[in-house]
């Protein structure tokens, strides 16, 4: 039986333990509904001019340190006879451009490289204290004061997306911009790329132009074969891209 | 048959035990963050603090707000698409306050290169010059206006 003293002793007791219940409940963004969006990257191998915008913006964006990146860009010579071993090269990741090819003939072109933003990530898979996640709106990310610094994630992602922040020592990838695209605004390397190579898609909006394009063009994502759900759908890949 | 004599002695390990596991919980609820779990195996804080750090790049719509001149002087040109910060750099500060920060005017000698000089891997319709031999030196400016570099029929400056 709960009397009129014992429920004033109850009352303030449980607004305590409610209090310390909710302390560690995150407050959503304002306007932002995690499970209304499912966030992935349309790459136009078409359209890239390998100018390196993508690879200054986003360094500017996160603070990415020299030498380091988040995104960078690749340029693929293929020659004629020899399809299945391309030349690559990427000067300083090709945030300053390309200097002018050496090669002759074959085929030529950028390929933007990024985190592909995979659904069953392996670098998600290995880390032993949950550092590195996969949000319920499809962005995989880095918890910087969870991680140890212990580099299984670096080894797991089989495309070379991830690196050890030389000062922090805690491992670091492409975040999607996830403070902006919570925002309602595009990525960094979106919102400078001067050609539109790059387009942010959301897959769960039903008007993101994304649709539209996945249905009446051939996309292709990288490494197919390990089943990672990669999210980085490329147009116009070509197949020596690995 | 007697009782087993001894049973103090498993009565005390039990207890034992039973402290060791209770300390186990109270370090581990202790060490364990509050949001740990809530959408999986991570952080749940960790989204609400990736999602606040501060923007760099204000996004082309902030900029369109203000400088409604020279959107519609890049709507009617080639450079429709490219984005103002592309070129003028992240300014996210001065779109917060247009006096802290003022835009510096990008060196076209330099800007226009890493898109517009010829690569035999850029798209073949992309538009490409050898810069040496386009304009013997002078700046891209001085024939190109940026916003809407496609000189007309017989112009040669803007």
């Amino acid at each position: 039986m709960i009397t009129r003293r014992k429920l004033l002793v109850l009352l303030p007791a449980a607004a305590a333990a409610w209090e310390y219940v909710m302390a560690g409940t995150p407050e959503s963004a304002l306007g932002y509904n995690r499970d209304q969006h499912w966030w992935g990257m349309l790459l136009n191998i078409d359209k890239c001019i390998g100018c390196g915008s993508c690879v200054r913006a986003c360094a500017n964006e996160n603070d990415v340190p020299e030498g380091y990146f988040r995104t960078w860009m690749e340029r693929y010579h293929v020659s004629d006879w020899h399809q299945e071993v391309p030349q690559v090269d990427s000067p300083n990741g090709g945030k300053n451009g390309f200097p002018p090819s050496e090669a002759q003939g074959g085929k030529n072109f950028f390929v933007p490289k990024m985190c592909n933003h995979c659904v069953d990530s392996p670098c998600t898979q290995v880390c032993p204290v949950g550092a590195t996640f996969h949000t319920p709106d499809s962005v995989v990310l880095v918890d910087e004061s969870y991680c140890l610094g212990c580099r299984y994630c670096i080894q797991a992602c089989p495309y070379g997306c991830r690196f050890l922040h030389p000062i922090s020592r805690t491992a670091q990838k492409c975040s999607l911009c996830y403070h902006r695209i919570t925002r309602g605004l595009t990525t960094a390397c979106c919102e400078n790329c001067p050609t539109g190579a790059r387009q942010l898609a959301d897959l769960k909006n039903p008007d993101d132009p994304i649709h539209e394009f996945l249905k009446t063009h051939s996309v292709q994502v990288l490494k197919p074969h390990l089943a990672t759900g990669a999210k980085a759908f490329y147009y116009d890949l070509d197949g020596s891209v690995r | 048959m007697s009782k087993f004599k001894d049973a103090g002695h498993l009565v005390r390990l039990a207890i034992a035990f039973a402290v060791v596991f209770l300390v186990f919980l109270l370090i581990r609820a202790h060490f364990i963050p509050k949001s740990f779990g809530q959408y999986g195996h991570y952080r749940g804080n960790a989204l609400v603090e990736l999602s606040s750090k501060p923007i760099s790049y204000a996004g082309h719509q902030a900029c369109e707000d203000c400088h409604g001149d020279v959107v519609s002087m890049k709507t009617a040109g080639k450079h429709t698409g490219v984005n103002c910060e592309a070129c003028h750099g992240a300014l996210a500060k001065h779109v917060e306050n247009p006096a802290s920060v003022t835009p510096q005017l990008p060196d076209t000698a330099l800007l226009c290169l890493p898109c517009h000089e010829a690569n035999i891997a850029k798209p073949k319709n992309f538009p490409q010059v050898v810069s040496a031999e386009h304009s013997g030196g002078a700046v891209c400016k001085s024939c190109h206006q940026p916003h809407s570099p496609l000189l007309q029929p017989g112009e040669t400056q803007s």
